[in-house]
């Protein structure tokens, strides 16, 4: 076994027992701290796959922003202590979808380690910012424009939503 | 696997966390005595000469004072919150480059002055700093304090809402060099430094930096008057030093960020380039212009303090959102457009400057009229 391989297995115990942890825990800022912590074992993962510009981008987004986010959102509405009743009834339709993801990915595994490991041909090259950056804003403009105009839109109407009513206008 | 680069890395390490360490104790020290020269007072001095052991009393007094643990706190996150405060603001250094590679004579291999020489560097420290709020958060909540609570939501608002400003003047930074690598940045300032080329962006980073670092006159968290003492109120102590060693680390280390993107980095001036003093004949002179570039930027911080007041929080939020980040978003496209057309740089820097001169009078004029200053503080009247 290479030093990869035996870095990569501790990563996945740690981020398949944060993500349990995270369903499991009763506290709602344990949940979000788990969430954090697989976030970044999931950034890590990116990282050993040659594609540190991903990794970063996941810790800043996700893990930096979006996870602070709901942490001061569960605080300022003291929600932490609130745990939701666990209805097996309605867990009945996710266990099962999540049961058979758990199957295909149990299949894509042992099939992926049935063959012999090939790194891509160009390896870093292929992840480096300039690379990533011409791949995005020339091979795929348009769809990365779309993106761009949907989350304008989405913002503009959050901003939007959140604005105080004007008296007289209610 | 190469053995040495282990042990280099290592050594690197240490150093470097010696010197962020050596440097917050002294830190301390130059802030005291730099705010009490700017008071007309003495500061403090009895400690060796020129009080330079203080920095050694102020420790070994920390170390032995009582820690409490107050009853109905979180434990393991009121424990957890002054690491997870304090690493952050250790590694971000990592990626600053001290000097140019140097030819280690033993080994026969060539030594770069930097930790980490990874090719998104700047998305390094954006990762870094954006996870450095958690600890001063988690601080807030687990203190089961309000007081302790309400400064560690103000912080993480404050600091959310500066981080896109300085994210944005990161960018322009990395326009400017046409590379994420923090080296190649140092490289690009060899004639001109950013600072010349973007003097709005470098101001407007100085500012976010405040804000980020949570000094004066940002320190929102810690109002004294209105929070006791903010997400520290409960933590006494070894744990009360952790979060203040943090917030001098992330000074330091913030600092030496801003003169590596803006003023220059380690290299010298650009009209010493083809004499002795340049960083190309002589490398150990990088280290040096860099601890001279920090400890000016630290001066300023500390006049900063000395000099203004503190915002009051919703005007601090307003300035964060209306002026810094449009404005910050303008110079980019400003920057964008000069790398674009390959403009001479003082072109940029008059361009620069238009959106900026107006944003002050913007702010100027919306101070001096009260009305209008209600309308840009969201909410109120």
């Amino acid at each position: 076994m290479t030093f990869e391989l035996v870095l990569f297995f501790i990563l996945a115990a740690i981020a398949v027992a944060t993500a349990v942890g995270m369903v499991l825990s009763k506290n709602s800022v344990y949940a979000a701290l788990y969430l954090v912590t697989n976030f970044i074992s999931v950034a890590i993962f990116y990282l050993l796959l040659d594609a540190p510009f991903i990794s970063l981008a996941q810790v800043t987004v996700y893990a930096g922003a979006i996870m602070v986010l709901f942490l001061f959102v569960i605080m300022l509405l003291g929600a932490e202590k609130i745990a939701p009743e666990l209805n097996w009834r309605d867990m009945a339709i996710p266990l099962v979808l999540a049961a058979a993801l758990m199957v295909e990915a149990g299949l894509l595994f042992v099939q992926r380690f049935s063959q012999p490991f090939t790194a891509s041909a160009d390896g870093a090259a292929f992840a480096d910012p300039m690379s990533m950056s011409v791949t995005l804003f020339v091979d795929y403009l348009l769809p990365i424009q779309v993106t761009g105009v949907l989350l304008l839109v989405a913002m503009v109407g959050a901003i939007v939503l959140s604005k105080p009513e004007k008296k007289g206008q209610a | 696997m190469d053995w040495w680069l282990i042990v280099e890395w290592l050594i690197k390490a240490v150093v470097l966390v010696l010197v962020l360490l050596t440097g917050f104790a002294y830190l301390t020290l130059f802030e005291r005595r730099v705010l009490a020269f700017m008071q007309v007072r003495i500061g403090p001095n009895r400690a060796g000469p020129q009080g330079l052991l203080q920095p050694v009393a102020d420790a070994v007094k920390l170390i032995f004072k009582e820690e409490l643990i107050p009853d109905k706190v979180e434990r393991l996150i009121f424990i957890l919150a002054p690491i997870i405060t304090v690493v952050p603001a250790v590694v971000i250094a990592a990626v600053v480059p001290w000097g140019p590679p140097v030819p280690f004579p033993v080994f026969g291999r060539t030594i770069t002055l930097q930790m980490a020489d990874i090719s998104v560097g700047i998305l390094y420290i954006t990762a870094i700093a954006s996870i450095a709020v958690y600890g001063i958060v988690l601080a807030g909540w687990a203190s089961n304090n309000k007081y302790a609570m309400l400064g560690g939501l103000r912080s993480s608002a404050q600091m959310i809402s500066y981080e896109l400003a300085l994210t944005l003047a990161f960018g322009t930074a990395a326009l400017m060099a046409g590379s994420l690598r923090v080296i190649d940045i140092v490289e690009a300032q060899k004639g001109v430094w950013f600072a010349l080329v973007q003097p709005a962006t470098a101001i407007i980073f100085l500012v976010a930096t405040l804000a980020e670092v949570n000094r004066a006159p940002f320190d929102m968290p810690e109002a004294e008057q209105e929070l006791t003492a903010g997400y520290h109120t409960e933590y006494s102590g070894m744990k009360f030093a952790l979060f203040f060693m943090a917030e001098y680390i992330k000074m330091i280390a913030i600092s030496a960020i801003a003169a590596t993107l803006f003023f220059g980095g380690y290299r010298e001036f650009s009209f010493l380039q083809n004499t002795w003093f340049s960083v190309d004949q002589n490398w150990w002179l990088g280290p040096i212009y860099l601890f001279l570039k920090v400890v000016v930027l630290l001066f300023f911080m500390v006049w900063v303090r000395a000099t203004l007041p503190r915002i009051r929080y919703d005007r601090l939020m307003a300035f964060g959102w209306k002026v810094m980040l449009p404005l910050a978003l303008i110079e980019v496209m400003i920057t964008g457009l000069f790398v674009v057309l390959g403009l001479p740089w003082y072109v940029n820097t008059l361009l620069a400057l238009i959106p900026f001169l107006g944003a002050v009078y913007l702010v100027d004029r919306a101070l001096t009229k009260k009305e209008t200053f209600g309308r840009l503080s969201h909410g109120s009247k």
